[in-house]
């Protein structure tokens, strides 16, 4: 037991580690603020989960405390990244051309991606 | 935002107190890791005054249904849950890391049958923490929600898509 669950964690780490590296690249690929913010921000979250559990395997005596971290995560980060979208298209910011249906603008008559 | 279009929740101001003071404090000894005294009374003060402030406000428990079939739900949902997470983000880290950034974004409107604040909440923010799906606004029973790669732009199509699979558990838990 000893000798398997840092390894475990070891693993957990490193495939955390993964997803949050692509959620960083996500940012940089992704062609404007929605997608970012999907890329970002939630990508992250399970790549933040993987990484406490990853420590919750290396050290068994914070795992009460790295759960309850990972509670808030869950709570906090839909409500912020929601919060950041619902501001940026208030804000009229701008769509990428990939983008095909906007069914907000057109139930609020703005023309698709202008400011207001 | 939305919380005038919804039921308001059939819960005393008391059992809301009840609630938060012992949520709060729950959370109070599990981040201190101790039950000396003196922590105890500390965070015993601070849930009290808290509880007392928002004990109108917030309906935090009381919408649950208490039932052995809602508590079963609840279990199945949080697996449910961690199964289209873990999908979700393996679907868009292969959008990230193909050459072609094989994209299809949108704003698509779905609608929800979930009638209680704490049920759509829930929806919301599943629905937002799923990688792919972002929760852009929401008006009553209509989210706006912003898709990396939008499958159909019809509205039952996308409600069935988006909406359907968690609205199953909330549907049981919530109503």
């Amino acid at each position: 037991m000893n000798t398997i669950l840092p390894i475990v964690g070891g693993l957990l780490l490193v495939l955390g580690a993964a997803f949050l590296f692509l959620g960083g690249l996500g940012l940089v690929r992704m062609p404007d603020v929605f997608n970012r913010i999907q890329a970002g921000t939630k990508a992250t979250t399970l790549g933040t989960l993987l990484s406490l559990a990853g420590f919750a395997c290396l050290q068994p005596d914070w795992a009460l405390k790295l759960f309850l971290i990972g509670l808030f995560v869950l709570f906090t980060n839909p409500l912020s990244s929601q919060v950041l979208a619902r501001a940026a298209h208030r804000s009229g910011s701008s769509m990428s051309a990939l983008t095909s249906i906007d069914a907000l603008a057109k139930d609020r008559n703005e023309p698709s991606g202008e400011p207001l | 935002m939305n919380s005038r279009t919804v039921t308001p929740a059939n819960s005393s101001p008391t059992s809301n107190f009840i609630t938060h003071f012992i949520t709060l404090l729950l959370f109070w000894v599990l981040l201190n890791g101790s039950l000396a005294n003196d922590v105890l009374i500390v965070g015993a003060v601070v849930a009290f005054i808290i509880a007392f402030f928002f004990r109108g406000n917030l309906a935090w428990f009381s919408e649950l249904r208490l039932t052995p079939k809602a508590l079963f739900t609840t279990v199945a949902y949080i697996l449910y849950y961690i199964k289209e997470l873990v999908k979700s983000n393996i679907n868009v880290a292969s959008i990230v890391i193909s050459p072609d950034l094989p994209l299809n974004p949108g704003i698509v409107k779905v609608r929800t049958k979930l009638k209680t604040a704490m049920g759509r909440m829930l929806l919301v923010n599943s629905i937002t923490l799923t990688p792919g799906t972002l929760t852009v606004e929401m008006d009553g029973e209509w989210l706006y929600i912003h898709w990396v790669s939008v499958d159909s732009p019809d509205i039952e199509a996308a409600t069935a898509g988006i909406v359907g699979g968690f609205e199953r558990y909330l549907e049981v838990m919530y109503g």
